[in-house]
């Protein structure tokens, strides 16, 4: 919201002299963003002057129409003469007072103004629209002074265009409705300087008469607890509206309409209150303010035609015939989508003379569904939605009445029509020392009664009165003295006592809370899942792969591109409803989608070599979920209701995944470098059981056959005989659908699916020499090497202490299908020297175990 | 031992006693010096090594000389012994100390000819890094779990309940519009990726009693459309602590003590009241940052406040015996304004040269 300071000094009485600085901070200290605070005396620097045009002379034959104006600026421009000056707008007429900038002056954005030759005149100046002096976006045409301008040619323009104002615009939090008018923010203000406050809210406004101002039916009052209206007649159609008032609704990003429609949206900044300018004559009988009939139809203002739903809530003309036959025979044709926007068929036009002026009071729960629904955050939605005091519609229609008979003639209709079914604010229990008890501040009884009242709280207080009023919420034990406080009618977010106790804090000032540190108790530190992904992810950046945490959201055709079979659970993704791009409305099942993206990305940036991992969390539906239960939130949800409610979500292991492409160790002054390949992903596997604590001996790594890898390349890992994941070489297939390079490995595990670490026992070490002997085994190429290792150490027995394959060979006199697995062996006993008997006997029973269990044969040593 | 043989069968040799001429002194002086002369010539020990049977061998003249002496009478054998001896000894020393000088020369040679440049770069292995959001958020939460917080984690698909309900923002309340929300399809599945990770709160109240003292670093979600400061895809860390008798002032003094910890010694925060619909009375925090790039400077950081009783009840708390406070980050933005990151592109979308920059220390 945007608002000139000299309409706030209306009603509160700001120091004269008040800085942009201060205005801002005072803001801020009470919760009110300030987006930005110009002073706009600065924005327009040399002399910028009232103009009467005395002379146009129409120039031709360029692109578009050009004026050459000689304008009478008086003494400004020192001679006294006319000034020739070119103008490009058609908005005005000789005998138009405009506003001219002289040459020397600068205009917003460092436009200065010289004397100039253009479309073959000179022209000395300009005259300039509300959008050059930067006080708006209108360009339609300059600024034409309204006849009821007392401001003569010469005179400065800055006070005659709002340019000696100070405008600030500001970001109100939702909860404080009463704060989207120039009332609120002048009581902020009045808070923040201790000064006092005209509150133009509770100006005294005649009371509704017996006689209705118009004939009205609330039939919903639940929607509608409020409704007044007044009339006003003969006005002027062609009364325009007041030059300060234009310029105040300018400042605030409205544009001027029409004289009755001003001043409503006046009204609307001034005191916060929404109010509708109906054109009496296009009425045709009593209205009716109703929820809607589904299907019914009203074309907005904005020339929009929608169609309303049972929930919305619509004035209608109870004079026109209803086409939908279930809205009843006298539901009249829906003229206005109440307290959101007016109709077409009724609103003022150019030749409108009798005013009906509306100001009610609205459900902010079905304003703000209507609102959503239709997509039409008005103005008068946004402040419905926030809160609108209840008390105010008949000093809107009042000051509206007043104002359109003031500047556009006519006669205040004696009837003042004002249905009032609100009910007044609820009292709240506040025990006097819950401010205190909160915020840690000593804020004495009075104290908090004397903020309370300026907020505009009624505080009646003491133990007498709770005495009387036993039953009240949120008694203080002990016999404390509490207050009831009833918050005043513009105050609806004034329910609870945490509410009244921000309200103190707030006015008392949040730099006045002290620095207190509370005494936490020991904790357990991080869990074991947590300090496991520490380890993982500093393991893997060790290793030299970079972290990246990529965004979740997929393609639905990802799974195609990464040839997942038909039935393979990650096809089963979670769906966005809005999801940001069309193209990637799916969560990932899989952190090899995304992580292949950011893959992609870094090549086309120029990068070759590429190590990525990522740790994050995948999501699978639940089948058959359905939704959660209902819960309410006045007390607990009990543990079944919501164990339920979270059994619906998806389940959404942690996993980890690492990508690689190109060189995994580089070329440099050393030597050759080494490809990445789906050895380094099955690596980066086990490297990642390993740092998550698990024995070695409780990993199996299998050959399996799983998208989206190469079939022949592809490893699965296992712990405890539970797959937890897959490395390798990606299919070629994949590589090329993706347009990765060439022998692109990865490898990913689900980090939750790993067991706890086991706490390790220690080893015996034996200070004995140990016995070192080679076998090279000679097996088929198609037994794994892993259990050509295990049947080795299973046949080795106990003295046995390492096993290391040192090299692999194939050659034709091995045969075909044949390959040679040479290992170092070292045997070792914990208490003595090895003789040469044992450990060859030690060797001989291992190749033994493969020999019987594979067809081993040894290789001549 | 084979010099040994040989000296051996040439002691059975038939020898001259006449030819003494070995015995004169100036022989042996001319021994001595051919000696020296001939070590002084040698480059390296090998060389020297070579030299030695030539002139301390069995055949050496010192060594001949000495094997006369037995023929000499009696009266000049103790004059011409000490003689040899003499003779022979400053042949080992001159042998020796030529030794000494050749190993150590031939050992710095061989220092010099090892150089190596070690200012050849050490980029064998290639640099990994971790996610600058990944290290701040540790550090975050390190700093809390040192003061005796544990880490509460949660769904990042989340129910509404917990994501806003139970936060006491309902469902008509204007503050759940502003939250731009992503929508579990179907449209009123009841799920949505979570908006921050404040559900977390709900979460532990429901699951642990007081006191708590909680710190719930994670991922969340907002449908802003990726530009320089928003991302759809962010990070927060939020902070509860529920116990009796917290105030608003162990908030403050939880974030002064945090925001030294974070920005030096110099920093504090300064409360502006605000609205959240899960705390009363509710606070953005701003930082004072004295390293900020441009200068040290107030930084908006966080909202914050004390939990609002009607969260404590959603949650089965007893607001008349319990009071807390929360508090929330957005752990991007921190690494934003602290490295002075200018555009938020460069932490989503995974640039290895943007992570590597910060390498994967502590």
């Amino acid at each position: 919201m945007r608002v000139s300071v000299s309409w706030l000094r209306e009603y509160v009485d700001l120091p004269a002299h008040l800085t942009p600085a201060d205005l801002e901070q005072s803001l801020v200290g009470l919760g009110i963003e300030v987006e930005s605070v110009v002073d706009l005396a600065g924005t327009v620097t040399g002399p910028l002057v009232v103009g009467e045009v005395r002379e146009i002379e129409e120039l031709t034959g360029f692109k578009k129409p050009i004026r050459f104006c000689r304008v009478d600026v008086g003494d400004a421009n020192g001679t006294g003469e006319l000034q020739e000056i070119v103008c490009g707008a058609r908005n005005f007429a000789v005998g138009d007072r405009v506003v001219v900038i002289l040459p020397g002056g600068v205009l917003p954005g460092d436009f200065a103004i010289g004397a100039r030759r253009t479309y073959g005149r000179n022209s000395k100046g300009m005259i300039c629209s509300v959008k050059e002096l930067g006080l708006g976006d209108d360009h339609a045409g300059i600024i034409v002074l309204p006849d009821s301008s007392p401001a003569k040619p010469g005179d400065d323009a800055r006070p005659v265009v709002g340019l000696d104002d100070v405008v600030v615009e500001v970001e109100l939090t939702p909860d404080r409705g009463y704060q989207m008018s120039v009332r609120g923010i002048a009581r902020e203000l009045s808070h923040a300087f201790g000064v006092p406050f005209r509150d133009p809210g509770i100006a005294s406004a005649p009371a509704g008469t017996e006689a209705p101002a118009y004939p009205v039916e609330v039939r919903d009052p639940v929607g509608c607890d409020r409704f007044a209206a007044r009339m006003v007649r003969g006005v002027n159609p062609a009364a325009p509206s007041p030059a300060w008032m234009v310029q105040r609704l300018t400042t605030a990003g409205i544009r001027s309409l029409s004289l009755p429609v001003d001043i409503t949206n006046y009204v609307m900044l001034e005191l916060g209150q929404p109010m509708h300018a109906f054109d009496a004559d296009r009425i045709t009988g009593p209205l009716v303010v109703r929820r809607a009939v589904a299907g019914e139809r009203l074309t907005t203002l904005d020339g929009v035609a929608r169609t309303l739903v049972a929930e919305d809530m619509v004035i209608s003309d109870a004079g026109l015939p209803n086409p939908i036959s279930a809205a009843g025979a006298d539901a009249g044709v829906p003229i206005s989508l109440a307290a959101v926007m007016g109709g077409e068929s009724s609103e003022v036009v150019a030749e409108t003379g009798n005013v009906l002026f509306e100001a009610a009071h609205w459900d902010p729960v079905m304003v703000g569904r209507t609102a959503r629904r239709h997509r039409l955050f008005s103005a008068a939605a946004k402040r419905w939605e926030r809160g609108v005091d209840p008390a105010l519609p008949l000093v809107a229609v009042d000051r509206a009445v007043r104002l359109l008979v003031e500047h556009g003639g006519g006669a205040a209709g004696a009837e003042i029509l004002d249905i009032d079914q609100v009910s007044a604010p609820t009292p709240v229990v506040l025990p006097a020392d819950l401010p205190s008890r909160r915020v840690g501040v000593t804020y004495s009884p009075e104290r908090v009664a004397a903020l309370l009242t300026e907020v505009g709280c009624t505080v009646v207080g003491g133990p007498d009165r709770l005495a009387a009023d036993p039953g009240a919420v949120g008694v203080a034990a002990g016999g404390a003295v509490s207050f009831l406080v009833t918050p005043p009618t513009w105050r609806p977010d004034l329910t609870d006592p945490a509410d009244l106790v921000e309200e103190v804090v707030r006015l008392d000032g949040y730099d006045r809370v002290p620095a207190v540190l509370p005494a936490a108790p020991v904790g357990r530190g991080l869990t074991w899942q947590q300090r496991r992904r520490r380890a993982v992810a500093r393991m893997l950046a060790d290793q030299g792969y970079v972290e990246v945490l990529s965004a979740p959201f997929v393609a639905v055709e990802l799974a195609d591109q990464l040839g997942l079979p038909a039935d393979d659970a990650r096809r089963r993704a979670v769906r966005l409803a809005n999801p940001l791009s069309e193209e990637e409305p799916a969560l990932r099942t899989t952190l090899l989608g995304p992580l292949l993206g950011v893959l992609r990305r870094n090549l086309g940036r120029g990068q070759r070599d590429l190590a990525l991992y990522e740790i994050g969390t995948v999501f699978h539906p639940r089948a058959e979920a359905g939704s959660p239960p209902a819960m309410g939130v006045e007390h607990r949800p009990s543990d079944a209701e919501f164990a339920a409610a979270d059994a619906v979500l998806p389940e959404q292991p942690r996993h980890v995944a690492v990508v690689l492409a190109g060189e995994v160790e580089p070329g440099g002054w050393w030597g050759e470098g080494r490809p990445a390949g789906w050895a380094d992903a099955v690596e980066a596997a086990r490297s990642v059981l390993a740092a998550a604590g698990i024995p070695a001996d409780r990993v199996a790594v299998r050959a399996v056959e799983h998208a989206p890898w190469h079939p022949g390349r592809c490893a699965q890992l296992v712990v405890d005989g539970v797959a937890v994941g897959y490395a390798g070489e990606l299919h070629p297939a994949v590589i090329a659908g993706l347009e990765l390079p060439r022998r692109t490995a990865a490898m990913e595990l689900d980090l939750d699916a790993v067991p706890a670490a086991p706490v390790r026992q220690a080893p015996v070490l034996s200070s004995f020499p140990p016995a070192l002997i080679d076998v090279a085994l000679v097996v088929d190429v198609d037994v794994p090497v892993a259990e050509v290792q295990g049947a080795l150490v299973a046949g080795a027995g106990a003295l046995l202490e390492s096993v290391r394959l040192f090299d692999v060979y194939v050659g034709e006199q091995l045969g075909a299908g044949r390959r040679s697995l040479a290992y170092k062996l070292t045997f070792r006993a914990p208490d003595r020297t090895l003789t040469v008997e044992e450990a060859v006997a030690a060797r001989d029973a291992a190749v033994a175990c493969v020999a019987e269990r594979f067809g081993a044969t040894l290789r001549g040593v | 031992m084979r010099e040994c043989l040989y000296a051996m069968s040439y002691r059975n040799d038939p020898y001259d006693p006449k030819q003494v001429a070995l015995l004169d002194p100036a022989a042996l002086a001319e021994a001595v010096a051919t000696a020296e002369v001939a070590f002084a010539a040698a480059a390296n020990p090998d060389e020297l090594t070579a030299l030695r049977p030539a002139h301390l061998g069995d055949r050496a003249p010192a060594s001949l000389a000495r094997r006369e002496i037995g023929a000499l009478p009696p009266a000049a054998k103790a004059d011409a012994g000490k003689r040899v001896n003499e003779a022979r000894r400053s042949i080992e020393s001159a042998y020796a100390a030529r030794a000494q000088v050749l190993e150590r020369e031939q050992a710095e040679r061989m220092l010099v000819e090892e150089r190596v440049d070690v200012t050849l770069p050490s980029d064998r292995r290639p640099a990994g890094a971790r996610h600058p959001v990944s290290t701040l958020m540790e550090q975050i939460t390190d700093f809390f779990v040192g003061m005796g917080y544990e880490v509460a984690e949660g769904p990042e698909v989340e129910l509404e309940w917990t994501n806003f309900d139970a936060l006491n923002i309902l469902p008509d309340h204007p503050a759940r519009g502003l939250m731009d929300t992503f929508h579990v399809a179907p449209e009123h599945s009841g799920m949505v990726l979570r908006t921050h990770t404040s559900p977390v709160q709900a979460r532990t109240m429901l699951t642990r009693t007081p006191p708590i003292y909680v710190i719930c670093p994670g991922r969340v979600y907002r449908t802003d459309e990726l530009d320089a400061t928003h991302a759809p895809v962010f990070h927060q860390v939020e902070g509860l602590v529920v116990d009796r008798g917290i105030t608003m002032a162990h908030l403050r003094g939880t974030l002064d003590h945090f925001a030294r910890a974070m920005f030096g010694p110099q920093a504090r925060t300064r409360f502006r009241p605000h609205y959240f619909p899960f705390t009363e009375p509710s606070a953005e925090f701003d930082v004072w940052f004295p390293e900020h790039r441009r200068g040290a400077q107030w930084v908006e950081w966080g909202g914050c406040g004390m939990v609002n009783p009607r969260v404590l009840r959603a949650c089965g708390i007893d607001p008349e015996v319990y009071s807390g406070f929360a508090f929330g980050m957005g752990i991007d933005r921190t690494v934003m304004f602290r490295h002075g990151v200018s555009d938020m592109r460069d932490l989503v979308e995974g640039d290895v040269r943007f992570a590597r920059a910060f390498g994967y220390g502590a």
